[in-house]
């Protein structure tokens, strides 16, 4: 045996990914588990998890990948192996091994199953005939969608809250839809007979037929499909297609072919700390039998669940599961319903507080007890208060049961907000985060981040928007209540060209006389550069600017400075190539080529940036703007010249533009390309603007972007000359450099562009605002007043005294600033920036 | 010929430790709103600045969140009528009076007596 085998590294497998898998997952992580441990997942559908709760809105757009549960990356960051597609076969408890379909067999130390639930299909004759379908998962979304473009009639087994959501997808596609329940009422488990009759008016008047205290006794079909229902009153419906969606049973196979312990109708049985009847193995989420007898359908007790088992495996001592509130808000058809604590009125002595109004569908109930606490209730038609309603239940409310059910103006004074809400009262129950975490937050974004709430169900957003500060301030920053747009056209209307007088003309009135901060800083920097088209590093401009732009480099981890020559279109001499190889071994700088067809030289002190730039000046560079909020490169394919395919000559257009936008100021970066055929090698669909040439002239795309979130370019026109592309890209680029936010690219501004892409062509293209020839101008000052950055540095001994390490040693070099080496080239000495840690805090406490 | 007062420039000093005075440079070498860094005899570093007004600080130059000797480097602002550095690397805020890092209570810098002379 080797030395390494004695620290044995436990392995966790998890059976199942699904919401509550992936949840599990998330827990171990942040409790650090998946540093000690190796994590293996077992995965049956072929895609990792998603929000199977907002399944529907597949049908109102959303995409699977919207749909995922999953970040980025998170499965490689914390070194999980994920099997999509390949489900677990068989456990062998004895050996602690799991089987997957394909073969692979892996040991366990500790099993967890979340293998979810399956749809239950009632075993009537003509069930499996094709038309039949079941709503669980994407595939059987894809399925129905097929399905329904040649079906007119679509009948929804089940008219509980899946039966109502699958109702909704099918009358989205166009299908006259039948609904069939069994019970008496819609519902029947989340709400009363009040709650129910009120929704069966709403669904009914939206066109729906609702067969409710009946049940599906045949399907009747013809040559193997669907043509109808038999029902048990005897009537007969026609359909082309049957949905069944009448419940779900806990998926426990695996555990009852492995001996595990389940519940008479099913689950596999769990104690308090989610372990089933043999130690090693837990069960989560919907396929477990809780320890009150109870199956858990709804997403958050399985998060709960998760988070047990999360918290044993790390040897924490948990609160265990014991059981769930059943509480649930949702929008079925438009219609909201919600349900919470004590819905059905069971505990003795309870009393109930009723407002119906049948014409409008809305039906409210509280269930209260003697003394006046709120025990639960029901909401269907308007559930706006359920998000306070939820939270307030178990106490007294602060105002009377009545004036929470009344709607506002029928003498209810409606005073009564979340503010209302005790600082422990949970607000979102899918992830049990209180009123007090959600205060430490201070937009929902953040709240989001932070705490997670609100990206369960979101039921809960609306409450959290109310205790979030106003979000009508759209200001800047801080110190400004404009934003950036509005900045931009008070800056260029009032010509103002500093930001002191901006600040304290146009800032908020506490921040006047101030300093600004980190964000409008810059911001303005970038406007007034974008408007006067000067030197950026002069005056007060050198102090706005971040300290990229400052010392015209990139800062990397170390302090030390990155520099990128501009390499026009990617097209560079042996010769200058040759140069920029000396400089990088002269100075010893890291090399690497990016993204954009360039060279960037990492490692540089600042004080090395203007003997490293006199170089790359003298030989005929000039600065590639990779520390600016500017354009970077224009990327090209190789085009016509040599390339058999080409039909343009997409290097010289490059060239062209890339030397006619460089230094350009905008709110962000800004990238472009140009391929020569539509093959486009030059990939620049995924460009804030990109060309494609055709055979008769170019092809203009804007608003796309790779990075973390991919869009694909936008067709603003097509077959334009060199002259007609050159006007359009500069009107569309004054015009984005006008109206965009702060930090927002091409892609989101377009996004949010009032109109979209046909308002963006009415501007630029058929000039429906009468701005193009001012865009023009702006650009044409912009071309005319270029001029080299770094050229215009070296040129002025007193532009070039800032580029020290010290302002008290010019000739000392910063000793942090350290590397070692990395496969023949050198990379940043970390362990110089550690070593410091240990008396950087505190000790200045001393001095002032 | 010039006059005196135009003659008399201001240095501009900061102490490291307690009755130790080490000079930084002429007031005038910093821009409003800047920093500059600065060599302590004992290999530390600090980070000095000017603000608007014309009212100088000082603070250790050492980003506690990255390790690199970088606060110099970061802008300047002001949020309630309190001056502030932000981190060039990843933009935490350090009050230029206490040192405290406004976006984490438990992360705090040195910092250090500027006088001119």
């Amino acid at each position: 045996m080797s030395a390494d085998m004695t620290a044995h590294t436990p392995t966790i497998v998890l059976v199942g990914h699904g919401m509550v898998g992936q949840r599990f997952l998330e827990s171990l992580a942040d409790r650090g588990v998946t540093e000690r441990a190796r994590i293996v997942v077992l995965c049956e559908e072929p895609r990792p998890a998603y929000d199977r709760v907002q399944l529907t809105s597949y049908f109102s757009g959303k995409t699977p990948d919207d749909l995922s549960m999953v970040e980025d990356g998170f499965m490689e960051k914390h070194g999980i192996e994920l099997y999509v597609g390949d489900p677990a076969e068989s456990v062998d408890r004895e050996a602690r091994t799991v089987t997957a379909r394909s073969g692979r067999v892996f040991a366990y130390d500790s099993l967890v199953l979340a293998t979810g639930s399956y749809p239950f299909v009632p075993p009537v004759p003509g069930k499996d005939a094709r038309g039949c379908f079941v709503y669980r998962t994407i595939e059987d979304l894809l399925a129905i969608e097929e399905y329904a473009k040649t079906a007119t009639t679509g009948a929804v087994v089940g008219g509980g809250l899946l039966g109502l959501e699958a109702a909704g997808a099918l009358k989205g596609l166009g299908l006259d839809t039948h609904v069939v329940e069994f019970a008496p009422r819609l519902m029947p488990v989340q709400v009363d007979e009040g709650g129910g009759a009120a929704l069966l008016r709403t669904i009914e008047r939206m066109g729906l037929t609702v067969h409710t205290g009946t049940g599906t006794q045949e399907v009747v079909t013809a040559d193997g499909a669907v043509t109808g229902m038999k029902l048990s009153d005897g009537s007969e419906v026609a359909t082309d297609m049957v949905v069944f969606s009448a419940g779900v049973r806990p998926r426990d196979q695996l555990a009852r072919d492995c001996g595990l312990t389940v519940g008479e109708r099913g689950g596999i049985a769990v104690d308090e700390q989610c372990r089933t009847s043999d130690p090693a193995v837990f069960a989560i989420g919907e396929c477990a039998l809780a320890t009150d007898g109870r199956v858990y359908g709804l997403v958050a007790p399985g998060y709960e669940m998760a988070q047990t088992v999360a918290a044993a495996l790390a040897d924490e001592a948990g609160d265990g599961f014991t059981g769930a509130d059943m509480s649930t808000k949702l929008k079925l058809l438009g219609v909201d319903v919600a349900s919470f604590g004590d819905a059905h009125g069971t505990a003795e002595g309870c009393l109930d507080v009723v407002y119906s109004d049948s014409r409008s569908g809305v039906y409210k109930k509280l269930v209260v007890s003697g003394e006046g606490v709120l025990l639960g209730g029901v909401l269907v038609g308007d559930a706006e208060q359920y998000g306070l309603l939820r939270p307030l239940t178990g106490t007294v409310p602060p105002v009377s049961p009545e004036q929470l059910v009344l709607p506002a103006g029928a003498g209810a004074p409606v005073a009564l907000g979340p503010s209302a809400l005790p600082d422990d009262a949970v607000i979102c129950s899918c992830h049990n985060v209180t009123k007090h975490a959600i205060g430490e937050c201070s937009s929902l974004a953040e709240v989001k981040k932070c705490t997670k709430a609100g990206t369960g169900c979101g039921s809960c957003v609306k409450v959290i928007e109310k205790l979030l500060p106003a979000p009508t301030d759209k200001g800047l920053c801080r110190c400004f209540s404009y934003s950036r747009s509005e900045l931009y056209e008070i800056a260029r209307t009032l010509r103002i060209t500093s930001f002191a007088a901006l600040l304290d003309s146009h800032g908020r009135q506490e921040a006047r006389g101030g300093e600004g901060c980190e964000v409008c800083k810059p911001t303005v920097g970038s406007i007034i550069a974008s408007l006067n088209n000067g030197y950026i590093l002069d005056g007060e401009q050198a102090s706005l600017q971040d300290t990229n732009d400052h010392f015209l480099a990139n800062m990397q981890r170390n302090g030390s400075y990155s520099v990128v020559p501009r390499i026009p279109g990617g097209e560079i001499t042996p010769d200058r190539l040759i140069v920029i190889g000396e400089v990088a071994r002269d100075f010893g700088l890291y090399t690497k080529i990016t993204g954009g067809q360039r060279i960037d030289l990492f490692g540089a002190r600042v004080d090395q940036l203007p003997a490293i730039w006199t170089r790359l000046v003298d030989a005929g560079f000039e600065s590639g703007h990779a520390y600016g909020k500017s354009l970077r490169t224009v990327k090209s394919c190789v085009g016509q010249t040599w390339c058999r395919y080409g039909v343009q000559d997409s290097v010289k257009m490059a060239i062209q533009l890339e030397l006619r936008y460089r230094g350009l100021r905008a709110p962000h970066k800004l990238k472009s390309a140009v391929s020569g055929c539509a093959r486009e090698c030059a990939e620049a669909q995924s460009k804030d603007f990109g060309i494609i040439a055709t055979a008769n002239g170019w092809n203009l795309y804007v608003g796309g972007n790779g990075g973390a979130t991919p869009r694909h370019a936008d067709l603003l026109a097509q077959d334009l000359s060199d002259a007609e592309l050159i006007r359009l890209i500069d009107r569309f680029l004054m015009f984005y450099i006008r109206t965009a936010d702060r930090l927002e690219r091409t892609s989101t501004w377009l996004e949010r562009l009032e109109g979209g892409l046909d308002h963006l062509k009415d501007v630029v293209v058929h000039d429906s605002l009468g701005l193009c020839e001012e865009l023009e101008g702006l650009m044409a000052a912009h071309v005319d007043d270029y001029q080299d950055e770094w050229a215009q540095t070296l040129d002025d001994p007193d532009r070039l005294r800032r580029f020290v390490s010290f302002v008290n040693a010019p000739d000392a070099p910063d000793p942090s600033v350290r590397f070692v080496p990395e496969r023949d080239q050198i990379k940043p000495d970390l362990t110089i920036l550690t070593l410091g840690r240990t008396n950087s805090t505190l000790e200045g406490a001393s001095s002032r | 010929m010039t006059t005196l007062t135009t003659l008399t420039t201001t240095t501009l000093e900061i102490s490291p430790s307690p009755d130790s005075w080490v000079t930084v440079c002429e007031e005038s070498r910093l821009t409003p709103g800047r920093g500059v860094a600065a060599l302590l005899p004992d290999g530390r570093q600090a980070a000095v600045f000017r603000d608007r007004a014309g009212r100088l600080y000082a603070i250790d130059n050492r980003d506690p969140f990255t390790g690199a000797q970088v606060l110099s480097r970061g802008l300047v602002g002001s949020a309630d009528g309190r001056p502030f550095v932000a981190s060039p690397l990843l933009k935490q805020r350090f009050d230029l009076e206490t040192g405290r890092c406004l976006d984490d209570d438990e992360v705090a810098v040195a910092v250090y007596q500027v006088r001119t002379k």
